[in-house]
């Protein structure tokens, strides 16, 4: 969507430097897609899961380290991995 | 009693949407989630404002609950279908509480709100209109729900099931990682607790296990089920999701809900903690 800001809705009011962000998007031909993101630590286990916004973002608030995204949307289950800092916004986009 | 009398499928709600003894019920932790769309004829119970009491950190009491199942027009002998968002985390979370106060007649949608969409089943705007009743409520049933003290009593005593994600467990996250990191609490767990989490009950589409295995889940973990069971997380709603699986699929009697969990137990003075696996 136009004008829609990486990882949604800004983070007024959290610290991000003490933070370990991985944000995105996920879409489908170029366009945002309505699903879910779960993220999964470095032994395949469930961590947190997030619907996808209006506009396909996802964000998680997560620890350094090794990372693996899974896209579900209607149809269709994706993986991503990911090496997550402390005080960074990692940026992941996943196509579906 | 048997599954289906606590877990129903999609094709069970479609087929019931408009049944005057079957109440659909939403719940959510994004408690906006229903303004989007929800299943048709639906209502909402807000987990935060419509449970909770306003100013302590308890429940609504019993008059409360009367007041609100009332408001929400179902009655005692309704049906009470519940699901939401995140995997029914507060589907579970309202369904132990329905429990609590003694509601007949109530289950879960199978994989919740996820399922639902990812079915691409319909969802609706329009928000429906049920008469108000004159719901009882019984007094809350303490056999379902654990306080701080039971909790230190059965320290190396009792099963103690913490059933948030190890990073939570290990005390490397002090949240599930879709909510930025508190630091109000210490972190890691109870000692002597078993860390299993809630997402080990439940496939990818947020749909229960079958019975086998959860069964074989919880004994390959070293939980005896011959003794009382704790399950806790952070505020006690992922743990109301294994209570549902151990106390409601797997018919075992004494298990506990403690919703004080580890945003208490975690803030509490002088008491034990473990860190690491």
């Amino acid at each position: 969507m136009c004008g829609a800001k990486a990882g949604g809705p800004d983070l007024a009011g959290v610290d991000v430097a003490k933070e370990t962000i991985i944000q995105g998007s996920v879409t489908r031909n170029g366009e945002p897609v309505n699903g879910y993101v779960r993220l999964l630590d470095d032994n395949g286990d469930f961590t947190a899961e997030v619907p996808t916004s209006a506009t396909g973002q996802f964000r998680f608030f997560a620890r350094p380290g090794n990372w693996t995204l899974r896209a579900l949307v209607p149809g269709a289950t994706v993986d991503r991995t990911v090496v997550a800092s402390l005080g960074v916004q990692t940026e992941v986009g996943i196509a579906v | 009693m048997s599954r289906s009398d606590v877990l129903v499928d999609a094709d069970w709600v479609q087929a019931h949407l408009s049944d005057p003894k079957v109440v659909i019920v939403e719940v959510d932790e994004d408690t906006s989630a229903y303004e989007k769309n929800h299943i048709r004829n639906a209502v909402r119970i807000d987990w935060k404002r419509d449970l909770q009491d306003p100013v302590r950190r308890d429940f609504v009491d019993q008059a409360g609950f009367e007041a609100l199942l009332s408001a929400k027009g179902i009655a005692n002998d309704d049906t009470v279908v519940l699901y939401g968002g995140n995997n029914n985390w507060f589907a579970s979370y309202a369904y132990w509480y329905f429990k609590l106060y003694g509601h007949g007649d109530v289950r879960l949608l199978d994989g919740g709100r996820k399922k639902w969409e990812l079915d691409s089943r319909e969802l609706v705007v329009e928000v429906p209109e049920r008469a108000v009743t004159e719901y009882k409520a019984q007094a809350q049933n303490k056999a379902i729900r654990a306080f701080r003290d039971d909790v230190l009593a059965a320290i190396g005593k009792l099963n103690l099931v913490d059933v948030r994600s190890p990073d939570e467990f290990s005390g490397k996250l002090l949240a599930p990682a879709h909510l930025p990191q508190e630091q109000s609490q210490r972190p890691g767990h109870v000692p002597s607790a078993r860390n299993i989490p809630w997402a080990k009950n439940a496939n990818d589409d947020g749909t229960f296990k079958s019975d086998e295995e959860l069964t074989k889940l919880y004994a390959g973990e070293g939980v005896d089920l011959a003794k009382d069971t704790i399950a806790y997380c952070r505020i006690g709603e992922r743990s109301a999701l294994t209570w549902f699986v151990l106390h409601e699929l797997l018919g075992q009697q004494n298990v506990k809900n403690y919703d004080g969990s580890w945003t208490e137990y975690g803030s509490l003075v002088g008491v034990p903690i473990e860190l690491g696996n």
